[in-house]
């Protein structure tokens, strides 16, 4: 395997938040992500997956830059994102870019197509009229969309439609690593498969590398190469898709996948359920817990990730 | 683009004040200091004067075309101070957020706090009658409102989307402000505008009816009402035409506000075909 694109390492964010006393004495830190770590390779799809609030938007707004670290680093072809030596907005540009989730918010309703797709092309020094016009009417086609299209506005779209412009908007700079923030959640189930398919056609003809957000584990598992579970800002299991949604290992895994409505579960029941449970390493348990809310305030207890199977890992605590 | 009748209205109304200040010198039968003739005093309206005369004899019609240059002038520029401080303050306040937010929004509600008359009164008081410091008091004392509406328009557009989009895309925070925020709440502003424009030509009115805006003899509206105010029984059309004018110039602003507003909504554009 070639060099990754994306290595995020220790990525640790805490945010001060006012705790209802006087003056300020009750501000507490926060902890949205306690020591995320992950690799992303060219034209590979990592998803994210976990429960509202469990940090993976957080994880996915460091790595665009527009969530500055606590701790740890994020490094781009081996040069640092963050901190000491951080590229500006401008060369960040060009490395990473969105895909938002709602295509009625994410585009400005004052600019046109073609506005919105030229103007950063200017802005990172292309002047030539030519250029720019073919550029944006190739990344059109790319994206389906007719070249006539560009001068309308974009209240005059369907949401599949805008749902294209948005994907135009972030590759216009040929970027490698595209964020995808839940990328289909917001549009008609029945232009879903139109957009995963439109992504996942330009992930192999450009070599994008994918880092996906979402909590809809179907889209999940038709996109991703490799699943990442979150829970309260770690990583409780990793894995190729297989792994996580062939063989879950971890008890929250596992609720996560059971929560898949299975249209087949009335007719066979109790077949989901059951899933062969590995061994687990001696002297180890499941970090895990359900009963209780974390406690968002104080840093998680000390735990590690273990390697229970090739490329498959699962966050277990030592057993006093 | 549809219009409504309210729009049309009120830029009519708007259209005919601006001619009016514009063409006075042209089209006003009279001189508005010059031609007084006490022979002619508190004359009803009839065809030589339209509107009848005050009590100097001066041709009331002439004063209120002369008047509209200084209505205008005030509401125009004075809102075009406001909204500047209003939208420069709000919209960094709000992108910005921290401390700057902080001390504007301490500063806004220390402007909101003081009548907006009383500081104008104020600020005339240091600077001196006159036209000048008419517009400096008018346009620092009425920003705040445009102010907060810039700042929570800013808010609520800063976490949009595109606006999230045009960072990750390298645009600057100025180059955001001025063309992801500022064009999406222009609508709001815009109305604010139109409607201080009214304000502010009652508040010229006012002051020039407590005799620190235009000195007389020169006619503006307020100061027209100043001297209607003891021939109000024997001359009631040197009090009514005047006070009509400044009715007529508010509602044409309120109306052009309101309109622009229904306007400005982009889901109102219709599609270039």
């Amino acid at each position: 395997m070639t060099d990754p694109l994306l290595e995020v390492d220790d990525l640790h964010v805490r945010f001060s938040v006012a705790g209802g006393g006087l003056l300020g004495t009750g501000r507490r830190m926060l902890h949205a992500v306690n020591g995320i770590g992950f690799s992303l390779a060219k034209g590979e799809c990592l998803s994210i997956v976990g429960e509202s609030g469990c940090g993976k938007s957080t994880t996915a707004l460091s790595v665009l830059g527009l969530q500055e670290p606590t701790e740890g680093t994020i490094r781009y072809r081996g040069q640092p994102l963050t901190g000491q030596g951080a590229p500006g907005r401008m060369q960040r540009a060009k490395a990473v870019q969105m895909v938002f989730q709602d295509p009625y918010a994410s585009l400005n309703p004052r600019q046109s197509v073609r506005t919105s797709l030229a103007a950063p092309l200017r802005l990172h020094g292309i002047t030539a009229a030519s250029e720019i016009a073919d550029r944006i009417e190739v990344m059109l086609a790319s994206v389906g969309l007719t070249p006539e299209q560009a001068k309308r506005y974009p209240h005059e779209f369907s949401g599949g439609q805008r749902q294209r412009i948005g994907i135009a908007r972030a590759l216009i700079l040929e970027p490698e690593i595209v964020v995808l923030d839940e990328p289909v959640s917001a549009l008609d189930v029945s232009i879903r498969a139109q957009i995963i398919n439109l992504l996942l056609d330009l992930q192999e003809k450009l070599g994008l590398g994918y880092l996906m957000i979402s909590h809809d584990l179907s889209v999940v598992e038709h996109m991703s190469d490799r699943v990442l579970v979150m829970f309260f800002g770690q990583v409780v299991e990793e894995g190729g898709w297989r792994d996580i949604f062939e063989r879950p290992a971890h008890p929250y895994t596992r609720r996560l996948i059971a929560a898949i409505p299975d249209p087949d579960a009335a007719l066979n029941p109790g077949t989901k359920d059951h899933f062969a449970d590995a061994p687990l390493p001696a002297g180890r348990s499941f970090a895990f817990d359900g009963s209780t809310a974390p406690d968002i305030f104080s840093a998680p207890p000390p735990s590690e990730l273990v390697e229970i199977a090739p490329g498959h890992r699962m966050r277990l605590v030592p057993v006093v | 683009m549809r219009l409504g009748f309210n729009f049309w209205l009120g830029a009519g109304l708007t259209t005919l004040v601006i001619l009016a200040g514009i063409l006075a010198p042209w089209i006003a039968p009279f001189d508005p200091v010059l031609d007084a003739d006490l022979m002619n005093s508190e004359l009803p309206p009839d065809s030589t004067f339209w509107f009848g005369t005050d009590g100097q004899g001066r041709d009331v019609y002439t004063r209120i075309l002369y008047g509209a240059q200084i209505s205008l002038t005030v509401g125009i520029v004075s809102q075009v101070i406001n909204s500047i401080i209003g939208v420069t303050l709000g919209m960094t306040a709000g992108y910005w957020g921290g401390w700057w937010d902080d001390l504007v929004n301490g500063f806004t509600n220390v402007m909101l706090a003081i009548p907006p008359l009383i500081f104008a009164l104020a600020v005339m008081a240091v600077l001196g009658p006159g036209l000048p410091s008419l517009l400096i008091a008018l346009g620092l004392t009425n920003w705040s409102w445009t102010c907060r509406i810039a700042r929570s328009s800013t808010l609520s557009l800063k976490s949009l989307g595109y606006v999230q989009a045009a960072q990750t895309l390298g645009y600057g925070d100025l180059r955001i402000m001025f063309t992801q925020i500022l064009p999406n709440m222009m609508g709001p502003i815009l109305v604010m505008a139109t409607l201080g424009m009214g304000s502010a030509v009652l508040s010229e009115a006012a002051l020039s009816f407590l005799g620190l805006g235009i000195q007389p003899p020169f006619p503006s509206w307020g100061s027209m009402l100043t001297d209607a105010r003891q021939l109000i029984q024997l001359a009631p059309w040197v009090a009514i035409f005047p006070g009509l004018a400044i009715f007529l110039s508010v509602l044409g602003f309120n109306l052009l506000g309101d309109g622009l507003r229904d306007s400005l909504d982009p889901h109102m554009r219709t599609r270039t075909p």
